[in-house]
């Protein structure tokens, strides 16, 4: 009796270990955010760039239109390698562009714009990072795509063709 | 000097409650990942996406929210991944089972050879 127990418990662990490696090692362990989570756009109260006043994010996202909302620094190397992206996007007619400018100078964000145009519609301004937070945003470059006050499509990091081509063909 | 020593209590009180309100909130960043730095936790990292999270935890623990609340915010929007700890659910119950069964498996092993056996 004993010596048939021994054998089959050695089994049994040998299949659990097996069964748990097989799992644990299949699955990639590079954690990689969600990007196309449908998820309600947060309500906050932001200041605008450049002025004092605030304003509640209800006014800045309405209904019936795409919005996009990037996530920008001067100081951010990417930044300037996706403002041509963002440029572009700026003549389409159905998209609004909202940058958020994240714990930056003014002057030289000031500046940043002068040099490369702006792209945006409306800028807030984020100096300590906080609404960034609120959005879910890891850092700067950070692009949301909102329609229906829902994020529709989420893009860290800079702007690319691919990228582009996506926004493009999701706004049509 | 009846005033003095008031004035001394509530000094000391007022130490205490800064003091522990500080511990929490090493207690929850240090449990919290630094999503975009290697290995850190958001209590040890000095980048941007860190502080403003130290900040927004001093925030939201000054706005009287708890442990609970503020790891409950985090997670709706940054997922799960970003506390250290392992949530209790259907991917993570062998996890934290485990230790138990072995626990219990054990007790049972040796409950049987050396207590059953003298009698």
């Amino acid at each position: 009796m004993k010596n048939k127990i021994l054998p089959i418990i050695l089994i049994v662990i040998f299949l659990l270990i097996f069964v748990i490696f097989y799992y644990g090692l299949r699955n990639s362990n590079i954690y990689i955010p969600k990007t196309n989570i449908e998820k309600v756009i947060p309500s906050f109260e932001v200041k605008l760039f450049g002025s004092k006043k605030k304003i509640n994010s209800e006014k800045i996202f309405k209904d019936d239109k795409y919005y996009l909302l990037n996530i920008w620094a001067s100081w951010c190397i990417p930044c300037r390698d996706e403002h041509s992206f963002l440029m572009n996007l700026r003549n389409q007619k159905n998209i609004d562009i909202i940058g958020l400018n994240y714990k930056d100078d003014n002057l030289n964000a000031k500046k940043f714009l002068e040099e490369l145009g702006s792209p945006y519609k409306t800028i807030l301004s984020d100096t300590d990072g906080l609404i960034s937070i609120e959005w879910g945003a890891y850092g700067v470059p950070e692009t949301f795509l909102i329609y229906k006050k829902k994020i529709i499509k989420k893009i860290i990091g800079p702007l690319n063709e691919n990228s582009l081509s996506d926004i493009k063909s999701l706004i049509e | 000097m009846k005033n003095l020593k008031y004035l001394i209590i509530v000094i000391i009180l007022f130490n205490f409650s800064m003091l522990q309100a500080q511990d929490l909130h090493n207690k929850i960043t240090k449990n919290l990942r630094c999503l975009i730095c290697q290995g850190q936790s958001v209590y040890d990292s000095d980048s941007e996406f860190a502080n403003s999270l130290k900040l927004l935890v001093r925030n939201k623990l000054n706005e009287g929210q708890n442990e609970k609340q503020i790891y409950a915010y985090l997670k709706n929007r940054y997922g799960e991944w970003i506390t250290y700890d392992p949530e209790f659910d259907k991917n993570t119950y062998f996890l934290w089972l485990l230790p138990i069964l072995m626990f219990l498996i054990g007790g049972a092993i040796i409950f049987k050879r050396f207590i059953i056996r003298k009698n």
